[in-house]
């Protein structure tokens, strides 16, 4: 974790954007299958609506809905340029790589904002009320609805063992496995691992167990894991208003309006 | 990157983006390329009224690309009056429409910069992605 603003984005460089910048094309290979909450949310959109991804890593949510325009945004030209070749043929989403904290948009644009496992790679709490302002301030007053999404502490039954009471500021091993792995069989499910944050990992764990660690290679992104209430609290210190707000598989999400928004 | 998106992006710096100048960025030493994509007659007359038409006007000239009428289509000018119909699937795009398709999510910029009119900043353009990474000093 930082002290600071300036140590902040000196070590998120180091400690988050380097990391998924090299473990770009594994780590979308294991990101297929869109969390239920999101895809709600996408689904409820009106017909027409303008959004944005903010954070959109290799896309998975661009494509959801086929009535709503999406520009997804991500730190990572890696991860963007995969988005972009999945995506290019839909007239559904463009891409564009940009910082969350500097973000290319109008202000007060967009009918809706999604921020999906970003927030809470930002290293100081003030950082991560300033992430949540940059989403709510895409958003249209009349209407405009964002959904925040990040890693909860409490996840006593994941594979990780994270729960109440436990360091908030963690670092976390993603394991690129070498080639071996594409010899195990069971294909989809043998790509699930490092994959903690999905919560579907249950099958990865064996499997991970099961191959020759030899050819691994681990890289350590930094989290902030969120505990109960405390997502709801960056949402109003960023000049926002919870309007829905729970936990899904290890996630804490908040469905957040403008706080001079109206209520529709 | 489609033309569409350039009017939902402005100038990265936080002190631009509450100047008028800053909106719509403009395409220099563009390349563009066409990517087709089906054409969607629904989504078409659904994002209309979202676009702002003086900026897809500007960007569309400044392109070199044919000028635009100094209003923006209706979502009648868009379907083909003898197939309107209750039920969107079966209504059948017109020229403009598909003119329209064409413009905002089949002409794309490949290469080339998009310019801050507020403080001419740069963003380049690579293999069709914008990229709006600010150095150091500007964030
Ligand atoms: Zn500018």
């Amino acid at each position: 974790m930082a002290e600071t603003d300036a140590q902040g984005q000196s070590y998120e460089a180091q400690h988050v954007h380097s990391v998924y910048e090299e473990i770009a094309s594994h780590f979308s290979s294991t990101r297929y299958k869109p969390w239920p909450i999101v895809e709600r949310f996408l689904e409820e959109r009106p017909d027409g609506a303008i959004g944005a991804d903010v954070g959109c890593g290799n896309g998975k949510y661009l494509s959801i809905n086929d009535k709503v325009f999406i520009v997804g945004s991500d730190r990572s030209t890696n991860l963007v340029s995969i988005a972009k070749q999945h995506h290019q043929h839909l007239n559904t989403s463009s891409l564009v790589v940009a910082d969350n904290l500097s973000l290319p948009h109008p202000l007060h644009a967009f009918d809706f904002a999604i921020s999906i496992a970003v927030i809470h790679h930002l290293s100081t709490p003030a950082r991560r009320v300033e992430a949540v302002a940059a989403v709510l301030e895409l958003l249209k007053g009349a209407g405009g609805r964002a959904l925040i999404y990040v890693w909860a502490l409490e996840q006593k039954d994941s594979r990780r063992g994270w729960d109440e009471g436990h360091e908030q500021d963690v670092m976390v091993p993603w394991v690129m496995k070498g080639k071996k792995e594409k010899k195990t069989g069971s294909a989809k499910k043998g790509r699930r691992k490092g994959d903690g944050e999905e919560g579907y990992g249950e099958a990865a764990k064996e499997e991970e167990q099961a191959v020759a660690a030899v050819q691994d290679k681990t890289f350590l992104r930094y989290y902030h894991l969120y505990r109960k209430g405390e997502l709801e609290h960056d949402v109003e210190e960023a000049g926002g208003v919870v309007v829905e707000s729970g936990y899904e598989k290890d996630n804490w999400w908040a469905i957040a309006r403008l706080k001079d928004g109206d209520g529709r | 990157m489609k033309l569409l998106t350039l009017n939902f992006l402005t100038c990265a710096i936080k002190t631009c983006k509450g100047s008028p100048a800053s909106f719509p960025l403009h395409p220099r030493d563009s390349e563009l390329e066409i990517i087709e994509t089906d054409i969607n007659l629904p989504f078409l007359k659904n994002i209309l009224p979202r676009l702002t038409w003086d900026a897809v006007r500007t960007i569309s000239t400044e392109l070199g690309l044919p000028e635009l009428p100094a209003t923006a289509p209706t979502r009648e000018d868009l379907v083909e009056p003898s197939s309107t119909s209750e039920d969107d699937a079966e209504e059948v795009p017109t020229q403009v429409a598909k003119d329209l398709h064409r413009l905002l999510l089949e002409t794309c910029v490949k290469e080339g910069k998009l310019v801050c009119g507020c403080c001419e900043h740069e963003y380049q353009v690579k293999e069709g992605v914008a990229n709006f990474l600010l150095p150091g000093h500007l964030v």
